[in-house]
């Protein structure tokens, strides 16, 4: 029982549907997975934008960006994440929670009174937005763990955390963390991005980072939790493509014992960055490198060492190289990186100016926001965009000392990845 | 009574109105079907319908067609078995065939199919666009460490990095035959084709001639029981050293190269006597455990200051563990030989039955090398009946690294399939080490068929990737969700990790 | 738990304020003459596209669009070798895609697609254009004053009369004429803003048709294998001085400069290079 000290009281049954408080049945509970057991197509749109100076910009920004880029989705998924948005709680984990009803609130805040201090629960602002509906019910709370029960399980409280993430998800039916970092936040559902802005009131608040992201997936979304990003403490993830090598990645990832059960692209990016850049310590412009790794005839052109360390890299992450179309923007407290393919078969725009970093599917989305941007260019195949807000760090986690399969399940919440949570 | 019970499988028919009376086919002929009495007899026992004589009849008027010899149906007892009967009755000896396993088992390649691309995903042109092969073979790390350079870059940790693999343009090799078993011109084509691909022929356990001393870049040296040419420079002759503890075509038994198949070359090259029978012990007698296997793999590292060294076996029912044990005793790579495998010899009833399929040997060994968190530390070589590109891809996709191919390597080379390697008459010149039988192959024009054969299923590769929507084939490598079978039962799909088609 | 906050804000209460994003109105055009203004600030492109079919069907010659910012399919499957459209911002996916004779300036930069499959006409790009650029195009001129992307010209082909001319003032990324099949593309390198070679890799792979030249040199790593590279000679210079001129008054350049420097030539060496490729069974 690894997991004693946050699991004196669990539910232990599940409840197959559930009519709330007011007898309206709201269905069956849906637990936090992607639509089906299979791989999911898709395509998509995105957006990162990061103040260097750590500048607030309103959260009109990621909306306006990503509206003029609105028929890259289909009005099935929208998301943004916004960093240094909870000024007065900078200290504080922040957990964005979705309910499908009261009891899982119940369920959820019972778990969080009897580990964390709360010091502030709150619904989540919201405003009715013609065509969003089946929200479910957000909530967010601001609180940190529990000194005691924190000593007892000899845990970094970012360990601690993420085990809550993780038993939330995969143990409350109905509950969601939809983002549970620092001064940070995940806003998303099932619609068109600046609708899902405009839902959440994102004008309201201020970020030096944000990302956006509109998804036109080929299945039928289930419920809010599978939007984008994909968020691990404060990391988020956006990502626009298909990564035609998700077989061999994922098998790659759970050699080192991540499970990869939504048959999403972004899991499988989520996790290599965690295995590459937290676990094994790579520097953020190398593990980019191996994600998409230049050909062999420009490794070959290299001068040594150089082509000797991109030659490792590459026989050695091989199996971890996302082969295929794809741009991704990694959000973190300190800033962005933004990537795509090998020989660009999706595209990405970034653009400077003074100390703003942006990248957009389209450059629409840059010029809709940057005024008068110093430089608009396309960043060549597989060179990172790099952003760093300063003073606040990489995005490498050393408080956290989590194994794969417990980031695959506090990412999935997922019953095939959660089995090391056992409940007497 | 009659000299034997057994009819000719086979009936020789000559059109003598067309016969030029050359003598051709008496000439060409290594099974000496052919006599000549002004125009050319055939005795058709003797003929294993290599088709030597129909390629080289300037008139075009040899047929070879099956003895229809009527036998009463008994689908429990085929002609065969009868034959195997008579056969034994005859002579009292254990039935010794050539190639592989000929019996018509499933062939799992056959029910599995590939994946492409359709809208959500492009399918990538492969000649116009980067389609890459390139393989390393060999132990990799878990992880790249790096250190700053001090100049914004990086280097390479100590001993971090994939120095000591090797390097395959493509990955296909040529999986290991003697020489003893194959001729020199077979040794010489295969280790230049090697050469110009940019892949690895394998000396098999006969040695390395001397001819083959500038190929050594593109040669895995084999030491097996027999221990024949082994010696320190022979282990620093080639790019890696590969430990053969077992063959597909005859898992668990020893090899015997007949006395007057060892020539002065022959003899020279494997430090044997002339005249004198050449033994491969079944076991090795310096292993009986794996402890053992870690003790020869070090030793052999010690003398060619760290070369790769491979481990070959048979795949048999207990594969997955005893590949994870090999990687386990510091192997660089598991080289995995199925069921189907050739052979230059060996008994038919070993052949036809021990062993498994290389596809379930592959399935079974890469995902426990997986579940164990060491598949970086080896790389897998799948053999035993690559037939064509597609077994290539198939194989590749259910986890292999490189594929090995000597069957189709020697049909590259005229061989016929006609099973008959063990009676050194190979009249393709292929098999034997008759003079007059072994000058028909020319290494130069060898070298080019195999080059071109190989290039072809490169080209057949890169095809297939592309469909795929990937320009890497590390990114097919183990890569079973873009397999689907056709007619497989749950439980081999299972094991395979693949779905059924239509999921 | 620690209580609801004032802080909350209950979500009925909220009063519904416009959502950003493109307005769902059918613009106003403006009409001087036989010029068309529209300005397109938040237009969604189809009722945008839609204002300016029905301008040229009204008769304008002349539609200048105002405030554009992604909006797809500007001049996209439009005819008429008289019209012309000028767009003022960055214009969307797709622009002049099918395009049949129309001339569309763009003040800005475009982004991908730019003069797919179009068959007659002009575009004029004072910014950058995107990747897969002039992809299939059969005729019609594509002169681009910055950089582009990936795949440049792929698959430009000619056809009777028909020559597609393309040429590009900045740098290029890889795939540079991929599959070309015919027409001319150009690459000068002059007005960039990114860093690196004047053209990435790929340059010309598959190419079977057309000519490719290039303002410098290009080593050889960098050409297809279907393609031959040479200086190009006094009667190449002679061929391409029109196509120069021509961009050179679009966006007011010297054309002796653009000439001063020597030219690279690339044309396929072989009408069918996969000949040798293929066994037939």
């Amino acid at each position: 029982m690894r997991y004693e000290p946050l699991l004196e009281r669990m539910p232990t049954t599940r409840i197959p549907s559930f009519t709330d408080r007011e007898g309206v049945s709201r269905g069956e509970r849906p637990r936090y997975a992607e639509e089906a057991p299979f791989k999911i197509h898709g395509g998509c749109g995105l957006m990162g934008i990061c103040d260097e100076s750590g500048s607030l910009m309103s959260g009109q920004v990621p909306i306006r960006a990503m509206a003029v880029q609105r028929d890259r989705g289909n009005g099935l998924g929208g998301g943004f994440a916004g960093y240094g948005i909870y000024p007065e709680f900078p200290d504080h984990f922040c957990f964005h929670m979705m309910y499908h009803d009261l009891r899982a609130k119940e369920d959820a805040e019972a778990l969080f009174d009897r580990y964390f201090q709360v010091d502030l629960a709150e619904p989540m602002p919201t405003r009715p937005v013609k065509g969003i509906a089946d929200a479910p019910l957000l909530w967010r709370y601001f609180l940190n763990p529990d000194p005691h029960k924190l000593d007892e399980a000899e845990m970094t409280p970012e360990d601690f955390v993420v085990h809550s993430v993780m038993l939330i998800n995969s143990t409350v039916d109905g509950a969601f963390v939809a983002s549970s970092g620092k001064n940070m936040g995940a806003f998303k559902g099932v619609g068109f991005p600046e609708e899902i802005g405009h839902y959440y009131l994102l004008e309201e608040y201020e970020g030096h980072t944000w990302v956006g992201h509109n998804r036109f997936p080929t299945n039928t979304p289930g419920w809010w939790g599978g939007a984008h990003p994909f968020t691990l403490l404060d990391w988020s993830i956006v990502h626009n493509g298909e990564i035609s090598s998700y077989g061999i990645n994922s098998r790659y990832l759970e050699q080192f014992g991540y499970k990869c059960t939504l048959g999403t692209d972004t899991e499988v990016a989520a996790y290599l960055f965690d295995l590459m850049l937290r676990r094994h310590q790579l520097p953020i412009e190398l593990a980019c490198k191996a994600l998409a790794s230049p050909l062999w005839s420009e490794i070959d052109r290299m001068p040594e060492p150089e082509a000797e360390v991109m030659r490792s890299l590459r026989a050695v992450y091989g199996p971890g190289m996302l082969n295929g179309p794809f741009a991704i923007v990694l959000g973190f407290n300190g800033g962005m990186v933004a990537l795509n393919d090998r020989i660009k078969l999706r595209p990405l725009v970034a653009a400077r100016q003074g100390s703003i970093v942006m990248v957009a599917s389209e450059e629409s989305a840059i010029r809709e926001v940057l005024d008068a941007p110093d430089r608009v260019w396309a960043p060549k195949a597989g060179e990172p965009v790099i952003a760093t807000v300063a003073g606040n760090g990489s995005p490498v986690h050393s408080d956290l000392h989590l194994s794969a399969d417990e980031v695959s399940c506090a990412v999935t919440g997922m019953p095939e990845t959660c089995e090391t949570v056992e409940v007497s | 009574m009659p000299i034997s019970l057994i009819q000719p499988e086979f009936k020789v028919h000559i059109d003598y109105d067309k016969c030029h009376k050359c003598g051709r086919c008496v000439q060409q002929c290594g099974w000496s079907v052919y006599s000549f009495n002004e125009r050319p007899i055939p005795d058709d026992s003797k003929c294993r319908a290599c088709h030597r004589c129909v390629t080289y009849c300037p008139a075009h008027c040899i047929t070879i067609k099956k003895n229809d010899l009527a036998l009463r149906d008994n689908a429990n007892w085929s002609p065969s078995l009868r034959q195997g009967v008579w056969r034994q009755a005859e002579t009292g000896g254990v039935m010794l065939t050539g190639m592989g396993n000929d019996k018509p088992y499933l062939s799992i390649f056959d029910h599995l199919l590939l994946d492409a691309c359709q809208v959500t995903n492009p399918s990538i042109d492969p000649l116009r666009e980067p389609m890459e092969l390139r393989t390393y073979l060999g132990r990799k790390p878990s992880a790249v460490e790096v250190t700053s350079d001090g100049n914004g870059g990086f280097r390479l940790a100590e001993g971090a990095g994939v120095q000591k693999n090797i390097k395959l343009d493509v990955p296909i090799i040529f999986s290991p035959m003697s020489y003893g078993s194959v001729s020199l011109p077979v040794h010489r084509s295969l280790a230049m084709a090697a050469e110009r691909l940019g892949i690895l022929m394998n000396t098999g356990e006969g040695g390395l001639h001397a001819d083959l001393y500038p190929y050594a870049d593109n040669v895995i040296v084999q030491v097996a029981s027999g221990r024949f040419g082994v010696d320190p420079e022979y282990l620093n002759r080639g790019a890696a050293v590969e430990i053969k503890v077992g063959q597909g075509a005859k898992p668990g038994i020893g090899g015997h190269l007949p006395g007057e198949k060892i020539n002065r070359e022959v003899s020279e090259t494997r430090m044997i006597p002339q005249g004198s029978d050449a033994i491969s012990p079944a076991p090795h007698h310096d292993i009986y455990s794996i402890e053992d296997l870690r003790q020869l793999i070090y030793s052999i590292k010690e003398a060619t200051d760290y070369k790769p060294v491979g481990v070959k076996i048979a795949a048999v029912h207990n594969v997955a563990a005893i590949a994870s044990g090999i990687v386990r005793a510091g192997a660089d790579y598991v080289y995995l030989d199925g069921f189907r495998g050739g052979t230059g010899a060996a008994p038919q009833i070993i052949r036809d039955h021990i062993g498994m399929p290389i596809e379930l040997a592959i399935a079974a060994v890469d995902q426990r090398l997986r579940d164990e968190g060491i598949r970086n530390q080896a790389s897998i070589i799948a053999a035993g009946s690559i037939r064509s590109s597609a077994d290539l891809a198939k194989a590749i996709a259910l986890g292999a690294d490189v594929v090995a191919i000597g069957s189709a390597a020697l049909m590259a080379l005229g061989c016929h399939m006609c099973q008959g390697c063990h009676t050194g008459s190979c009249s393709w010149g292929l098999t034997t080490q008759k003079p007059e039988l072994t000058r028909r192959v020319d290494p130069e024009w060898g070298a080019e068929r195999l080059t071109n054969l190989v290039s072809a299923w490169s080209h057949e590769l890169q095809e297939i990737l592309g469909a795929l929507g990937v320009n890497a084939v590390e990114s097919l490598r183990g890569s079973r969700e873009r397999l689907r079978s056709i007619g497989l039962d749950e439980q081999t799909g299972r094991i395979l990790g693949v779905k059924p088609a239509g999921v | 738990m620690t209580p609801v906050t004032e802080l909350t804000k209950p979500a009925a209460a909220e009063v519904a304020k416009p959502i950003e994003g493109y307005l769902q109105v059918v613009p106003e055009a403006r009409v001087d003459g036989g010029v068309a203004t529209i300005d397109a600030r938040g237009i969604y492109y189809k009722h945008l596209n839609e204002v300016v079919r029905r301008c040229l069907a009204d008769g304008a010659k002349k539609v200048v669009l105002e405030n554009v910012n992604g909006q797809r399919y500007i001049g996209t499957g439009l005819k008429g070798a008289g019209t012309r459209i000028e767009v003022h911002g960055t214009a969307g996916q797709d622009m002049a895609m099918f395009m049949d004779g129309p001339t569309v300036e763009v003040f800005g930069s475009a982004q991908d697609g730019v003069g797919n499959t179009m068959n007659a006409g002009r575009v004029i790009v004072h910014g950058d254009a995107g990747d897969v650029l002039g992809y299939g195009m059969r005729g019609g001129r594509v002169f681009i004053k910055g950089d582009v992307g990936y795949r440049v010209g792929i698959h430009m082909k000619a056809y009777e009369t028909r020559h597609p001319v393309m040429v590009c003032g900045g740098k290029a990324r890889d795939f540079f004429g991929e599959y070309m099949a015919g027409g001319v593309l150009v690459l000068l390198g002059m007005e960039s803003r990114i860093e690196g070679p004047l053209v990435g890799g790929y340059i010309g792979t598959g190419m079977h048709g057309g000519v490719i030249y290039l303002r410098g040199e290009v080593e050889s790593w960098q050409c297809g294998k279907e393609v031959g590279t040479f200086p190009a000679n006094e009667e190449d210079l002679a061929n391409l001085r029109p196509v120069l001129e021509e961009y050179c008054e679009a966006f007011g350049m010297d054309v002796d400069e653009v000439l001063s420097v020597p030219f690279t030539k690339l044309v396929p060496v072989s009408h069918r290079p996969y000949g040798k490729l293929y066994t037939y069974v």
